[in-house]
């Protein structure tokens, strides 16, 4: 959440990075030295992150820890974290979301959100309770009515136009902590 | 340091930026982005823009001559100066100038990191350009633009081109204009003007501060962009003296975090107020949205009769209770001596005699009094009002949500655009931390889904239709047999309750007969009708609905039997009356003839007679009062007992016996029930049908019925979670309960017609009720007018009861009925165009994209046809190389096809080949009108004009 506030004062901002930097020590005590002065390069496991109760329900909190860190495999840094509470906050603005959004999605991280990339979306959204046929049925009509180039999968234009009409794609996408 | 980050993230920014900066100015960004590289690429290429360039240069040496005197005069603001430089750079970019756009290299790139300013941005600056130039001296200011704009005009001199001269010297005149309306400024100081500069590099720095969270860049990268644009921020802003409004800033800034989060506890609040949401939610979640619907709908009758309760209870029954006069007092409010024996038994009492029907649960129990208690309470013109208002309230209420409804229906003609995509990306709420939550919110996401699926497998079924048509026909056929038999059924038992009405010796049987058989058959035709609903395989939304009209039309023939069978009762009862009438004055005169008799002193006034032993009238209000309330409990007894064993009992015995069985029960038959929803749809709207009709002659039935609202809300909440199974295609409800309020408003109507029509024909009994002693109800009113409004108000009444008032007010009615119907449906024409239109634009965006990636096999022809360009990839959007060449003989500007957009590209591309290759003997295909009259036209150069004149439009 830190940089949400860069409106604010020095001190304000500083207040934010250490609540956020408390949220973030209460993870792993063990690796997250209380003194951040001098920007230690201390990754926290993806194991670690998705306990946090704003993750830890969430279907898609490994993919999100993995999209927000910078190696890809889920280790963040404080400012990964800082990161993606900033992307992931209210009033952060669409575009944004947009983009993360569509790098959360991306299973495969090839930049197109394929039929393999709904499959796995909507299996975590469902548990697994559809069928097969119905999954596939679900993820053709998806492709179909977002995909605008007719490649059979969503490249970023195809979903941010589709996501940009959603109506609850802002009110659902985002964390409060 | 920033600086080499950037420099190192130039095109991922780029491109991220391209993407993310979609929202407003979007298509013209992108415009200029692209008109931007072509030149670049030109700039490279092409020879004879020597002199341009040279220009360019000139200019820009001005620029640089510009900047070190401001250094100069600022002093130690070298720094600003130079930020300003990037800034101004930054603006050029975005407003295309090519010229100046080879400025330093690192202050290009820091400008790619800021370069994502919003459109007022460069609006902003726009006017920081004026300022500049007002000091610069308009004048010169106006020579350097305009040579500039000369010179690469003449040597570009493209239509690109004279377009962005259009906006430079539109531009200039912004300048000048502004550099007049500085002047003044300027002359009172140098440091003026400065000032102002460095202002707008403040603003700047700060919007930077504001939007740096918009951009997905990584932290430590903003971090440092942040902090430098904060120093600089701070370090200026004091010297600006705008230091002073920062803690307010910072303060309102903070209100405004306060409001929205007061807002959203607010709305928190809200949501938490209403009744049952969570409940409600829950079982969605489970069991779809169609089983919601139901529950929804109950909750809104709950709402309603509130309402009503509020009403009658409080202006007819809290009234008559407090001020009337007490039990015992007159015949009417007393048992009569003969019941009074059996009065207080259960039995009687379950039938709402004795006690109960002396009470003011009754039509019979209220006193003709006209005005009650020290405060004068007319009770029965309150009675007669709130028996009108509440129907009044209540069709208000009904048509109210369903327009409000309608209106709901027509906002998102949008939705079937995404339903899944939508579904699948926008449906997880992310702020869910609560275990219990998140299941049900799986639960309801793979609901959603089930009943989009369903949707989307109707949509795509086709099949023997005349087979269909014929089960659909003759599933019709029984199902009319079917009702048709149920009315006779109920006719003939009403006229057997007639006679047996006439006799005393009734087994139970015999009395509760009707009440019997109209709940049976409520029990038996539903189940009937689904299953021969079977048959005709409709989606199950318009199933229910069609199951929905059945079961309505079955309710409405046992009412309405119901009702000519009580119409003969109260026309029986009021002959009955007449001669009740003569006997009891007569027996009135007797007792007192006989006490005047028995005491011979004719001069002392009698005792009154004993209450009890009055000989009364039948009271057929209340008679109807008690049949209506009988039907409604029975109702309820039915509904709840069918739910506990049909339900419940089932379930149980399903569970366990499971244990212990020979084949899978929960599987098998019994398996456990679903939630029937149009039964209880129906069960209800009928149910309130009956409040309706039934409030007017026993007031306490609307008390009843909030009971029963109240308690089957949690029973039936409890008994679908415990003990139903969702059904086996989970269909999604139509989006407005209109269906709902279409029955509930008809039904409304039917129970309207009786209760009124008693109201203005048939006299009131005699000795009971409100009305007693008055020759029709309404003269309640009239009297009021007589006697308590003044004179004239009497005589303004009589004017408005005038028929020559009266049918011009109708024909006006009916004519502005017309009017707004015939407006209405213009709207929804031209919204049914709009969608039209709305469909017609995706699909040919749609289609757009397609044809971009040569999927059309017309261009895909044409492009092979063209020489030299068999082996390069079709229609590419990147290789502008190959084209240019080739294409240099036809047309006289290179650049314009490169820079067009990539469908126009594509249309150059085909147009010119035609010219090219002048005989062809492959005939054109499809695309037939478009090489016709440019066959033999005027060739090359018209095909070169032509492009281009194709260039500008989309730009």
């Amino acid at each position: 959440m830190g940089n949400k506030q860069t409106t604010f004062t020095e001190e304000q901002l500083e207040a934010y990075q250490v609540a956020l930097h408390g949220r973030y020590r209460e993870l792993a005590p063990h690796l997250v030295p209380l003194d951040y002065t001098n920007n230690p390069d201390i990754r926290v496991p993806l194991s670690l992150i998705v306990t946090m109760p704003e993750l830890k329900e969430n279907p898609f909190r490994d993919r999100i820890v993995e999209t927000f860190s910078e190696d890809g495999q889920g280790n963040m840094s404080f400012n990964d974290f800082v990161d993606m509470f900033s992307a992931l906050c209210e009033t952060s603005p669409r575009e944004l979301k947009t983009i993360y959004a569509f790098k959360i999605y991306d299973y495969n991280r090839d930049n197109f959100i394929c039929k393999e990339d709904l499959q796995k979306t909507l299996n975590k959204l469902t548990k697994g309770e559809l069928t097969p046929e119905e999954v596939t049925l679900v993820c053709d009509k998806a492709i179909e009515e977002a995909d605008l180039d007719a490649d059979n999968k969503l490249s970023f234009a195809d979903f941010e136009n589709m996501i940009s009409k959603a109506p609850d794609f802002l009110s659902n996408f985002h964390i409060r902590i | 340091m920033p600086r080499k980050s950037a420099a190192a993230e130039e095109v991922g920014i780029d491109i991220d930026e391209d993407v993310s900066d979609s929202d407003d100015g979007d298509n013209r960004r992108r415009a200029n982005r692209r008109q931007g590289g072509g030149r670049g690429g030109g700039r490279g290429g092409a020879k004879g823009r020597g002199r341009g360039k040279k220009a360019d240069s000139d200019e820009e040496e001005d620029d640089e001559d510009e900047a070190p005197k401001g250094r100069g005069r600022g002093g130690n603001r070298r720094r600003p100066a130079n930020k300003r430089g990037a800034g101004k750079n930054n603006d050029d970019d975005s407003e295309d100038e090519a010229p100046k756009k080879k400025r330093g290299g690192a202050a290009n790139r820091r400008k790619g990191g800021k370069a994502q300013e919003s459109e007022e941005d460069s609006e902003a600056e726009k006017g920081k350009k004026g300022r500049k130039g007002g000091k610069k001296g308009g004048k010169e200011e106006d020579n350097g633009k305009g040579k500039k704009g000369d010179a690469k005009g003449k040597n570009k001199g493209k239509d690109k081109d004279d377009d962005k001269d259009k906006k430079k010297k539109k531009k200039k005149d912004d300048s000048s204009s502004d550099s007049n309306s500085n002047s003044d400024e300027e002359e009172e100081s140098m440091s003026e003007g400065e000032m102002a500069r460095l202002m707008e590099e403040v603003e700047e720095k700060k919007k930077l501060i504001a939007n740096i969270r918009n951009k997905p860049w990584r932290m430590k990268r903003r971090l440092v962009l942040l902090k430098e644009a904060q120093q600089f921020v701070d370090k200026f802003e004091g010297a600006l003296g705008k230091g002073k409004g920062r803690k307010w800033y910072a303060y309102k800034v903070m209100m405004t975090k306060k409001w929205i989060k007061f807002q959203r506890d607010f709305e928190n609040f809200r949501t938490a107020c209403i009744p049952w949401e969570r409940k409600i939610k829950e079982v969605e979640s489970h069991f779809g949205s169609s089983v919601a619907s139901y529950f929804i709908f109950l909750r809104w009758m709950y709402g309603m009769n509130l309402v009503l309760f509020g009403l009658t209870f409080g202006l007819v029954v809290i009234p008559e209770v407090l001020m009337g006069l007490p039990y015992g007092s007159i015949p009417r409010k007393t048992v009569p001596r003969a019941e009074q024996p059996t009065a207080q038994d259960y039995s009687v009492l379950m039938d709402f005699n004795g006690y109960c029907k002396y009470s003011v649960l009754f039509y019979g129990y209220y006193n003709n009094q006209r005005t009650i208690g020290l405060l004068k309470f007319r009770l029965p013109l309150s009675y007669l009002l709130v028996g009108i208002g509440s129907f009044g309230y209540s069709l208000m209420l009904v048509i109210r949500t369903m327009a409000k409804n309608a209106d709901v229906g027509g906002g998102d003609g949008e939705e079937g655009e995404f339903t899944f995509a939508w579904k699948m990306f926008t449906s997880w709420d992310y702020l869910i931390g609560n275990a219990e939550t998140a299941d049900n919110k799986y639960a309801s996401i793979t609901t959603s889904f089930k009943e989009s699926i369903v949707d989307e497998q109707e949509n795509q079924k086709d099949e023997n239709i005349h087979l269909r048509r014929f089960l659909r026909v003759l599933a019709n056929f029984m199902i009319t047999c079917s009702l048709g038999g149920s009315g006779y059924l109920i006719y003939f038992v009403v006229k057997r309750s007639q006679e047996f009405a006439n006799r005393t010796d009734l087994s139970w049987y015999e009395k509760n007969e009707l009440e019997l058989i109209m709940s049976l058959l409520g029990l038996v035709c539903p189940p009937l009708f689904e299953t021969i609903a079977e048959l005709e395989d409709y989606h199950p939304r318009i199933a229910l609905k069609w199951q929905l009209g059945r079961i309505f039309a079955l309710f409405l023939g046992n009412l309405y039997t119901f009702l000519f069978a009580l119409f003969d009762e109260v026309n029986t009862k009021l002959d009955e009356e007449e001669s009740i009438k003569n006997a009891s004055i007569w027996a009135m005169k007797e007792y007192y003839a006989n006490y005047s008799r028995l005491l011979n002193d004719s001069d002392s006034t009698p005792p009154p007679m004993d209450p009890g032993d009055v000989i009364r009238g039948p009271c057929w209000e209340t008679a109807v009062g008690i049949e209506f309330v009988k039907l409604t409990v029975s109702d309820i007894q039915v509904t709840y007992l069918t739910i506990l064993i049909g339900d419940f009992a089932r379930a149980v015995i399903v569970r366990f016996l499971n244990y212990c069985w020979c084949w899978d029960l929960e599987a098998g038959f019994p398996s456990y029930g679903e939630f029937d929803i149009s039964g209880n749809v129906l069960g209800l709207v009928f149910n309130q049908g009956m409040i309706w009709m039934g409030a007017f002659y026993a007031p306490g039935l609307v008390g009843i019925n909030v009971l029963r609202l109240l308690s089957s809300m949690y029973y039936q909440c409890w008994a679908v979670m415990a003990t139903n199974v969702p059904h086996e295609r989970v269909f999604k409800a139509s989006k407005s309960n209109n269906f709902y309020m279409g029955l509930l408003l008809l039904i409304l109507f039917l129970s309207l017609l009786p209760v009124v029509y008693t109201i203005m024909t048939l006299p009131p009994s005699f000795d009971c009720g409100p009305f007693s002693g008055k020759a029709k109800m309404f003269d309640v009113i009239m009297e009021t007018i007589d006697l308590d409004l003044p004179a004239f108000m009497g005589t303004l009444f009589s004017y408005a009861a005038n028929p020559g008032l009266i049918i011009p007010a109708v024909l006006l009615m009916v004519l502005a009925i017309y009017y707004l119907n015939s407006v209405s449906e213009a709207y929804q024409n031209s919204n049914m165009e709009l969608k039209k239109k709305m469909q017609m634009a995706r699909d040919e965006e749609k289609n757009r994209r397609n044809n971009k990636d040569s999927t059309n096999q017309v261009m895909k022809d044409l492009e092979d046809l063209m020489p030299n360009r068999s082996l390069s990839p079709p229609a590419p959007p990147e290789p502008e190389k190959p084209p240019e060449p080739e294409a240099k003989p036809t047309k006289t500007k290179p650049g314009s096809a490169g820079k067009g957009v990539n469908l126009q590209k594509d249309v150059t591309l085909a147009s010119p080949n035609p010219n090219a290759r002048g005989p062809i003997d492959r005939p054109p295909g499809p695309r037939g009108p478009g090489p016709g009259p440019r066959g033999p036209g005027p060739g090359p150069g018209a095909g070169g004009g032509r492009g281009r004149g194709r260039g500008p439009p989309p730009r």
